[in-house]
């Protein structure tokens, strides 16, 4: 009897998890099937399950309007700049938060998290001030400036944990065979760090591209990125439009999260969580 | 090129072992009144050492010694705060580890995974701009003195602990440290290939005659290579002496009980004898010093004669323990606990009876000698 009693019970657990599965991934998928949908969708109106009309035109109208095609021209002009620029400032920090003891090392680790952790139209705002008494409204370094603060985390604590994960006695064994302290670290620490950073890299670059609110407030009306244009997008054009602008501002994203899959789901990113 | 001459010159003294290598007694290494505070902790205090050119010193102690910040010191990775150390008569405190001719087996290897073997061997001598052709010549030679023809175009992770350990004692020896440098090189190898490794460096380092610092807190390993031992307590050298004197006469108690197993009593000296606590006089012909008043009385257990009848304090055997060609039995003498090293030969038996062959006298910690041998 207890033996039929568990199976009920299995069977019933089974079916609740499918249901919670289920859903999951409506709510998960749901969304960009849709976008998928509408935007080779003509005719769609309220009780069809699938539109009635198929349609390019979507497609045919972001190719072709100006404004929209320079948009994603520029997204892609500001993500490498603000990626490469973040490296540059962000991996010797993240080197010295690993391998070095100073004073504020821990209150300044957090306090680069804080930048994620609150609301960021406050400082986006407070910035926009500095920026005005600096002429960097609508210039191309405001923005990249701006878009720098959302990959300044992902830079710092990603390659600073992996910086830690890599003993050193591998780079004490590099200084005791000649090399100088810059030449350890680009042939033994850079290369070791390597997948980290390269990860650390996408997100950083991903980060920057669909960045809307800064960009926004300091790019307007010069500086239109594509996560910007939705913004219009969404108020001013056709829904296809919106979802075909939607889909592309996607697929970087997608491609570039394929590509580094294995690492950030290594733990490369929660290495950095539980960096001391 | 250099190391052509010393390998070839190396290989021919190995094979004709015949002929002794001739005594050098110019210095290699000496460390001067070191000290090195590490966290507000004085780690290294005021440590002398000089180890011979050629000579192999094993640095022993419990962790916590100063043994490994000694090394480092030598290596330079750490700077002492007060103390000099010299290379061959020269001073090297302040130099930084690319610039002075120590190399080092760091205790995990250290082995760059993202390098071949090769690449890893070849890594100091590239910076150093040599021909290719050299390179691949001294990689090759020096491989082959550690024994490792294999697997030189693999990953370190691809190879065998034992293989990563030669790995990186060629990658230390093949830019010809006038210092070589070990870190406990043996504690991650299991305890077989642990016992034919050290052998295996022992060799190598007879063969190439290199000044060697070995770290280990594992006395048995100290005892079998080392020209010299440096027992290290409390940042310091306890007794610096080969493994024979340092065996039969520990110069302090902290020596006694580190190296080797070590009964230790308070005692009196009396005619005949020890008296040990419980009133019981132990015979003993053969004592470290004489004198009034209470030693701390050693004995190791192979000193402690064991008979069925004969002369000698009484003594119940508490358990016999097996060791192979030998056994340990742990007796009750009194409230004296006793260990002894007898042979297996002897029948086992309840009662028995104990006397001392030797035995080391110790007042404060240090070993009291009779300026003449002692007979009583």
């Amino acid at each position: 009897m207890s033996v039929s009693f568990a199976l009920a019970r299995s069977a019933g657990r089974r079916v609740l998890w499918f249901l919670f599965v289920g859903s999951l991934i409506v709510f998960m998928i749901g969304p960009i099937v849709w976008l998928g949908l509408r935007a080779f969708s003509g005719l769609w109106l309220y009780p069809q399950l699938l539109p009635k009309q198929w349609t390019v035109n979507g497609w045919r109208q972001v190719f072709n309007d100006p404004n929209l095609s320079h948009s994603m021209k520029l997204s892609f002009e500001f993500a490498p700049v603000v990626t490469v620029a973040s490296a540059a400032i962000c991996l010797p920090a993240a080197y010295a938060f690993s391998r070095y003891k100073f004073p504020g090392r821990r209150f300044l680790l957090i306090s680069l998290f804080a930048v994620n952790a609150f609301p960021k139209i406050g400082l986006y705002i407070s910035m926009a001030g500095v920026f005005y008494s600096l002429n960097l409204m609508a210039t191309f370094l405001g923005v990249v400036i701006v878009q720098l603060i959302g990959t300044i985390v992902f830079m710092t604590w990603i390659p600073a944990a992996a910086f830690s994960a890599i003993p050193r006695s591998l780079e004490e064994a590099a200084r005791d065979v000649g090399a100088g302290p810059l030449r350890v670290f680009f042939r033994v620490t850079f290369p070791l760090a390597a997948p980290a950073i390269f990860v650390a890299m996408i997100l950083s670059f991903l980060a920057s591209f669909d960045e809307a609110q800064g960009t926004f407030l300091v790019g307007v009306p010069k500086y239109i990125t594509m996560p910007t244009e939705m913004y219009t997008l969404v108020l001013n054009y056709p829904e296809q439009v919106a979802a075909v602008f939607a889909l592309l501002l996607a697929v970087p994203s997608v491609l570039l999260m394929a590509l580094v899959r294995k690492h950030v789901m290594g733990g490369k990113l929660a290495e950095g969580f539980q960096l001391r | 090129m250099s190391t052509e001459r010393r390998l070839d010159g190396a290989q021919q003294r190995a094979e004709a072992p015949a002929s002794p290598a001739p005594e050098r007694t110019d210095v290699g290494l000496q460390i001067e009144h070191v000290s090195k505070d590490l966290g507000g902790r004085t780690i290294v205090d005021d440590m002398q050492l000089e180890v011979k050119a050629g000579e192999l010193t094993c640095l022993l102690g419990p962790s916590g010694c100063g043994k490994t910040t000694t090394l480092r010191m030598i290596g330079g990775f750490l700077i002492p705060d007060r103390g000099r150390v010299l290379i061959g008569g020269n001073d090297v405190t302040k130099m930084s580890p690319d610039k002075r001719p120590t190399a080092m087996v760091f205790q995990n290897y250290a082995l760059w995974p993202h390098m071949t073997v090769f690449k890893n061997v070849a890594f100091g001598l590239r910076l150093r701009k040599l021909p290719r052709q050299e390179v691949s010549d001294r990689v090759a030679q020096v491989l082959e003195l550690v024994g490792l023809t294999h697997h030189v175009h693999s990953y370190p992770a691809r190879i065998s602990g034992g293989e990563q350990q030669r790995v990186a004692l060629a990658r230390a020896l093949v830019l010809e440290p006038k210092v070589l440098l070990l870190d406990e090189p043996l504690s991650n190898l299991d305890a077989k290939l642990r016992v034919r490794v050290r052998e295996d460096i022992r060799e190598i380092q007879q063969r190439i005659g290199i000044t060697t610092v070995f770290v280990t807190h594992d006395q048995d390993e100290a005892l079998s290579i080392s020209d010299r031992i440096a027992v290290m307590s409390g940042g310091n050298v306890e007794q610096y002496a080969d493994a024979r004197s340092l065996y039969r006469e520990p110069e302090t108690t902290f020596v006694a009980s580190f190296v080797g197993a070590m009964n230790s009593y308070e005692a009196t000296v009396v005619p005949g004898g020890l008296e040990l606590p419980g009133k019981l006089v132990v015979p003993c012909d053969d004592l470290s010093a004489t004198g009034d008043g209470t030693f701390e009385a050693g004995v190791r257990p192979e000193d402690v004669h064991v008979s069925l009848n004969g002369d000698g304090a009484p003594a119940d055997v508490v358990r016999e323990v097996p060791r192979g060609h030998y056994k340990e039995i742990v007796l009750n003498a009194g409230p004296n606990e006793v260990r002894a090293f007898v042979s297996a030969d002897l029948p086992p038996a309840e009662h028995v009876r104990i006397s001392f062959t030797r035995a080391l006298l110790y007042r404060d910690g240090v070993l009291q000698r009779s300026s003449a041998p002692v007979s009583v």
